[in-house]
């Protein structure tokens, strides 16, 4: 399957090997790049911009590595994508486990240097913040709270809104009017407004959040569902269902629910990124997750008062993850809408 | 309560409240039915066949814009007096539908087999594994090669003809007594349109189960249906044996539209004789006979009496048409008629 029939691959003008050399090349001076911008003693602008070269290079590498091993060019943005929230969860579910420096108790990061710049080798390869804790075992950690909250949130949005949908899509009339009033005076309050208020109100626990989120998921998980119920109740296969003596519950568990499922799946991949930011927003204004414990937000806000003039890396980093994640999240879920979008499918 | 008839349906009015006023979709149907014994719906696109077949069903009751009058008895309940419990457990074991269009008559993301276990276990309250034998048999039987590896397939991954053999396999599951087939072959192509109706024909035979087949076509009645009735704007013009009416068609539309089937052996360059004007607007149809406007033969009191369905037939084979007028019996040439327009030899 993999046998070169011709010398140059797919799209490119160069030959097989020479493909190869570049990339290996690349990714060799790319790698380099990394280890050096992140480890060398210099200003932390001058780390970043090495360290920011070094992964574009590395990924060009990559990229072509692969482009002259498979014949095809592969989407590597993709792939990056894919690998930074496979890395993140696992590191993530892992991290109790893992040899992480100190993220939460004060005390014991008495000893530990404050506002450590990013170096890979040293004990805090991402810096330490104004007690000294380390940024890197911050960073996991507050990756632990944000994927808990989002995942939880989107989830209880995707069931209620999804199934709420489902429902009005297929009774369609007084139900439709009903959840559509109700989903329009949703969508009517800003949504941080709404997520302020309630963190007024609520204890400022995962569980309280996750439910707070999940009111912002769903009217448009309502409205996903509710649109493409009423596309599939009209097909045949909806009253050849009925025909052979399927319930109203049945059609809409095992007829409907399974091809709303796949346009609600994309919805939800998207929907995790939007609710990390509205996530990190509410703990950066100090309404979510309470310092010390870590999220992105909190870490961020910990720049404030002129913090971030003097280590901008206290901010650079909680925010890097930050960007990261929801980035990959974005464009995973806008792939995965391309794939899977009604209208463009074949069936 | 018992009578000989599987189905009769009497004076069955379904009509449509719609922004236009009030539409007569079925004008007064009867028909009966014994057990085993197959009859054709033939009428142009508009003429209420497909309603009136889904009125038998039961699938189209009264609604907030829909009014059904007259009585459906099949297997001696009536359809549109029972609950709608009752009515899901008659769908299935006593009356089955094929409909028209097999690439959205199945359901996209379930599996083939998954389409009539489900029936099955519903049902019939069979096993898993006695469903999927079962299915399999069933499969086989309506002439799927490898049936077994079928099951595991999704819809999209089979021919528009083999989707069709499934649909016929789903409806045939719990073994109905009556098999309605609302114009089963109109999406496919001519080829595989004879398979299907043969298909048909000969399960109805086999299985000794009552069969409506509707169709717009006369030609795939011709031979596959013990009785054939034609109907023209929610009316019934003309009932007989399918032999009488091929042979000698007595209403002048039942004529039309024999004489507008291409044969064989036309001569060439022979003009295809179609049937002048158009179905009337069933929101305001013409008072006299409805085929009046566009009846070659049609005389005063046709377009201001309504004609009466009256027998022409014998008490043993009845023949029923409704025209004031109806054609004289062969050979005897009608009025104003190129003899050779007629056509009534058989190919």
């Amino acid at each position: 399957m993999f046998m070169p029939r011709k010398q140059t691959p797919e799209g490119s003008s160069l030959t097989r090997t020479q493909l190869g050399a570049v990339g290996a090349g690349l990714l060799i001076a790319g790698l380099a790049l990394l280890v050096v911008g992140w480890s060398a003693p210099l200003v932390l602008f001058a780390k970043a911009v090495l360290v920011l070269a070094g992964v574009v290079t590395t990924s060009q590498g990559l990229s072509r590595v692969v482009w002259a091993v498979r014949g095809r060019r592969p989407d590597i943005l993709v792939w990056l994508c894919s690998a930074w929230l496979v890395l993140l969860i696992t590191v993530a579910l892992l991290a109790p486990l893992l040899p992480l420096g100190e993220h939460v108790d004060v005390a014991s990061a008495l000893t530990a240097p404050t506002y450590q710049t990013p170096e890979l080798l040293s004990e805090h390869p991402l810096g330490t913040n104004n007690y000294g804790l380390d940024l890197l075992a911050r960073s996991v950690y507050g990756a632990r709270t944000s994927l808990v909250i989002s995942l939880l949130a989107v989830a209880i949005g995707t069931v209620v809104g999804g199934s709420i949908g489902v429902v009005a899509g297929y009774f369609r009339a007084g139900v439709d009017s009903v959840v559509g009033i109700f989903t329009n005076a949703l969508l009517a309050v800003p949504p941080l407004i709404l997520l302020i208020a309630l963190g007024t109100v609520l204890d400022p626990k995962i569980r309280n959040i996750a439910l707070a989120l999940a009111l912002i998921t769903i009217p448009s998980m309502i409205r996903l569902a509710r649109a493409n119920t009423i596309a599939f109740a009209q097909r045949e296969f909806v009253l050849a269902a009925r025909a052979m003596g399927a319930t109203r519950l049945r059609v809409m568990v095992r007829e409907l629910t399974p091809n709303v499922m796949l346009p609600v799946f994309s919805m939800m991949i998207v929907m995790i990124s939007v609710l990390i930011v509205a996530e990190a927003s509410l703990s950066f204004l100090g309404l979510g997750i309470q310092a010390p414990e870590p999220t992105w937000g909190n870490m961020i806000s910990e720049g404030e008062g002129g913090t971030m003039q003097d280590f901008p890396h206290v901010v650079l980093v909680p925010g890097t993850f930050l960007f990261l994640t929801v980035f990959s999240f974005n464009l995973l879920g806008e792939k995965a809408q391309k794939r899977w979008d009604a209208r463009s499918a074949k069936i | 309560m018992t009578s000989d008839y599987l189905l009769e349906v009497d004076d069955v009015r379904t009509e449509f409240a719609t922004s236009r006023g009030l539409v007569r979709a079925v004008d007064g149907v009867s028909l009966t039915l014994r057990p085993g014994e197959t009859l054709g719906i033939v009428g142009e696109s508009g003429s209420g066949k497909s309603v009136l077949g889904r009125t038998i069903m039961g699938l189209i009751t009264n609604g907030p814009s829909t009014t059904v009058s007259g009585t459906v008895r099949l297997a001696g309940q009536d359809v549109h007096a029972i609950s709608a419990s009752q009515r899901r457990k008659l769908w299935g074991p006593k009356v089955a539908m094929v409909f028209q269009d097999p690439m959205t008559s199945l359901n996209p993301v379930k599996k083939v087999g998954v389409h009539i276990t489900e029936a099955l276990r519903l049902h019939l309250g069979v096993g898993k594994a006695e469903a999927r034998e079962r299915a399999v048999d069933l499969l086989k039987k309506v002439g799927i090669p490898e049936p077994a590896r079928r099951m595991n397939q999704y819809p999209h991954e089979l021919s528009g003809g083999m989707r069709q053999r499934v649909v016929i396999a789903m409806a045939l599951s719990c073994d109905p007594e009556l098999l309605i087939a609302d114009e089963p072959t109109t999406a496919l192509d001519v080829t595989v349109q004879k398979q299907i109706l043969d298909l048909l024909a000969s399960l109805s035979t086999t299985l000794n189960m009552a069969t409506i087949l509707i169709s717009h076509d006369l030609g795939a009645v011709e031979g596959r249906t013990d009785r054939v009735q034609v109907m023209y704007a929610g009316r019934v013009v003309e009932t007989a044996r399918t032999q009488t009416v091929f042979n000698a068609p007595s209403h002048p539309y039942a004529e039309a539209l024999l004489a507008s089937i291409p044969r064989l052996n036309d001569p060439p360059h022979t003009i295809l004789r179609a049937i002048d004007g158009t179905p009337p607007d069933m929101a305001n149809p013409p008072s006299g006979c409805r085929f009046a406007p566009r009846c070659v033969y049609a005389a005063d009191n046709c377009r201001t009496d309504p004609p009466v369905l009256a027998d022409l037939g014998t008490a043993l084979e009845p023949h029923r048409v409704a025209c004031h007028y109806p054609l004289p019996a062969p050979g005897v040439t009608p009025p104003d008629l190129d003899p050779a327009g007629l056509v009534k030899e058989k190919n």
